[in-house]
C-alpha cells in the first residue's frame, strides 16, 4: 500500500460507533457512566472537527497576527486546564498556572521552532501550532500535579513548615522538603514517558507522521526533538509554577500564610 | 529605645490579631513585657487567644496593629530567623521530621541562622538524660516515638540551641504525667542554666501554672490580664 488514504465522514461515524462496546460495558456492569460516555463522545467529535476547520483556515490564511493569537488562546487554556485540579487552592493560583505554563512552553517552543527545527516564516503555523500545542499539554500535566503536590505537602505538613520556621529557618529553608516533594511528584510523568517511549506507546506525532508518507526513521527523529521539548518544557513549567505557589503562600517576613490556603468549593464537573 | 540596664526581652505595643477568613477580633490591643528572669505563665479558656498570643510573639503570624519588640528594638524582616533563635517556640504537637532523633536534632544546624554552631551529641545526650531518656534514645526513629516522646525530642532540640527565652504552648496538654513531667524538669534546668532567661507557658492547668511560673496573666476572649495576688 502507498499514498494516503482519506477518510470520509462516514468511515468516522463507523469507528465512533465503538462507543457503543464502552455504552454495552457500562450497563452490563451498572457502571452509570452511560451519558458521561456519550458527552465525552460528542465533545471528541466535535472539538476535534471544529480545530480541524479552525487549522485548515489558519494554515491557509497563514498570517503571524491570526498565528500568534490562536496559540496564545491554547496556551491561556491550558493554564486554566492544570488549575482546576487538587483539594485546595489560593487565590492567585490560576495566574501562576498560566504564567509559569506560559512562560515555560513559549521559552522552550521558541528554542525548538527557531534553533532545532528553524522554520520559516518564523510563525510557520504547520509546524508552530502542534508542537506547542504538544509541550503544552505535557506542561499542562506537570503544572497541575506540582501545584497540587505543594499544596498538599504544605497542609499536611504545616506543622513541620512550623516548626522548621519557629527554630529560625528563613522562608525558603522552610518551604524546602514540600517543593523538592511538589517539583519530583510534577516531573515524574514525563520522565516515566521517556523511559517507555518506543517499547511501550508510540507517540501519536510519530504515529501521524509514519501513517502521512513519511520516513520512520525521519518522524523518530523528530518525535525525538519533541521528547526533550516536552521534558525541558514541563519541567521548567513545574519548577516555575512551585516557586509562584511558594512565594504566594510565604510572606518576606518569614511567614507560612496557612490561611490562604483554602478548600475547594466541592463542583460537579460533567465529562 | 531602651537603656543599657533594661532588663526588657520581649514586647507587645499595641499588638492586636484578627481572624483571617471572618475578621473577628482574636486577641484585642495588648501591651505586654516580658523581663529577664520572669517565669510566666498564661491560662485561660481554650480559644480564648492564648495560642495566638504566644505565635504572634514568635512572629508566625501577621499582626493586623502594633508591633513586637525584642530587648527594646523593633525585628527588621531579615533579623526575624536570629529573633526565632533568640526566642523560641514549642508548638503543642510537636512536628518531627523523617529519620531519627538525631537527625531531628541534627536540623537546625542546617539553617543559615545556625552557621556559627554545630551539632553536639553530649550536649544532646546530656538533655535526653535529664528528661529520663535512655541511651539509645537519639537513635530512635521519630515515626517510633510515642507522643511524650516526641515532645521530649522537640524540646532537647530546642534546648540544646540554648535559647534565651522560651514560648511554650501547653506543650504537655496531651503528654501522660510523667512524660508532663520530664519536660516541666527540663524546663525548669534550662531556666535554671542562666539567670536572664525568661519564658512563658501557656497551660490550662491552673496547678501546672503554680508549679512552672511565678508570674501569673490569664487570656479570656482575647484581652490578656495580669492576676494581681
Amino acid at each position: 500500500m502507498s499514498g494516503y488514504q482519506n477518510l470520509s465522514l462516514f468511515d468516522i461515524g463507523l469507528a465512533a460507533a465503538l462507543i457503543v462496546v464502552n455504552g454495552a460495558l457500562s450497563v452490563a456492569l451498572d457502571l452509570g457512566l452511560e451519558r458521561k460516555l456519550f458527552v465525552a463522545s460528542i465533545r471528541t467529535v466535535v472539538q476535534l472537527l471544529l480545530i480541524g476547520y479552525v487549522l485548515g483556515w489558519v494554515f491557509a490564511f497563514n498570517r503571524w497576527y491570526v498565528v500568534l493569537p490562536l496559540m496564545a488562546l491554547m496556551t491561556v487554556i491550558a493554564g486554566f486546564a492544570a488549575s482546576d485540579r487538587g483539594r485546595r487552592t489560593y487565590r492567585g493560583q490560576r495566574a501562576d498556572s498560566i504564567l509559569s505554563i506560559w512562560g515555560s512552553s513559549w521559552l522552550i517552543g521558541a528554542f525548538g521552532l527557531f534553533v532545532v527545527i528553524r522554520i520559516h516564516p518564523w510563525y510557520e503555523p504547520q509546524y508552530a501550532i502542534p508542537i506547542l500545542g504538544m509541550i503544552l499539554g505535557n506542561c499542562l500535566t506537570g503544572v497541575s500535579l506540582g501545584i497540587e503536590r505543594m499544596t498538599e505537602e504544605l497542609t499536611s505538613g504545616r506543622a513541620a513548615v512550623e516548626m522548621s520556621l519557629a527554630l529560625g529557618a528563613s522562608r525558603w529553608e522552610a518551604a524546602q522538603r514540600p517543593a523538592r516533594q511538589a517539583v519530583r511528584a510534577g516531573m515524574i510523568p514525563t520522565l516515566n514517558q521517556m523511559a517507555v517511549v518506543g517499547l511501550v506507546s508510540l507517540p501519536g506525532m510519530m504515529t501521524g507522521q509514519v501513517l502521512a508518507g513519511q520516513s520512520p526513521l525521519q518522524a523518530v527523529r523528530y518525535q525525538i526533538v519533541i521528547m526533550f521539548l516536552i521534558a525541558a518544557g514541563s519541567g521548567l513549567g513545574v519548577v516555575g509554577a512551585v516557586v509562584l505557589t511558594y512565594r504566594r503562600l510565604f510572606s518576606r517576613d518569614h511567614r507560612f500564610m496557612a490561611s490562604k490556603l483554602v478548600e475547594r468549593k466541592a463542583r460537579k464537573r460533567a465529562a | 529605645m531602651q537603656d543599657a540596664t533594661s532588663t526588657e526581652l520581649v514586647a507587645t505595643h499595641g499588638v492586636m490579631r484578627r481572624d483571617a477568613a471572618r475578621g473577628a477580633v482574636l486577641l484585642h490591643a495588648t501591651d505586654f513585657a516580658l523581663d529577664k528572669s520572669q517565669r510566666a505563665a498564661i491560662t485561660g479558656p481554650s480559644g480564648s487567644g492564648k495560642s495566638v498570643f504566644l505565635r504572634t510573639l514568635a512572629l508566625l503570624d501577621a499582626c493586623d496593629a502594633g508591633f513586637v519588640t525584642w530587648r527594646g528594638e523593633r525585628i527588621a524582616r531579615a533579623q526575624i530567623p536570629a529573633y526565632r533563635r533568640r526566642v523560641a517556640y514549642i508548638a503543642q504537637r510537636p512536628a518531627m521530621l523523617d529519620g531519627t532523633v538525631e537527625d531531628n536534632l541534627r536540623y537546625p544546624f542546617s539553617l543559615k541562622a545556625y552557621r556559627d554552631a554545630h551539632f553536639d551529641r553530649d550536649i544532646a545526650m546530656r538533655l535526653a538524660q535529664a528528661a529520663g531518656r535512655s541511651a539509645d534514645f537519639l537513635d530512635k526513629f521519630a515515626s517510633d516515638l510515642s507522643g511524650g516522646e516526641a515532645q521530649i525530642a522537640a524540646l532537647v532540640r530546642v534546648l540544646q540551641l540554648a535559647p534565651d527565652v522560651l514560648l511554650l504552648d501547653e506543650p504537655t496538654a496531651s503528654l501522660d504525667p510523667a512524660s508532663a513531667r520530664s519536660i516541666e524538669a527540663l524546663v525548669s534546668a534550662w531556666f535554671d542554666a542562666d539567670e536572664a532567661r525568661a519564658c512563658i507557658w501557656v497551660s490550662h492547668d491552673p496547678d501546672q501554672a503554680r508549679r512552672v511560673a511565678t508570674r501569673h496573666l490569664t487570656m479570656n476572649a482575647g484581652v490578656l490580664g495580669e492576676d494581681k495576688r
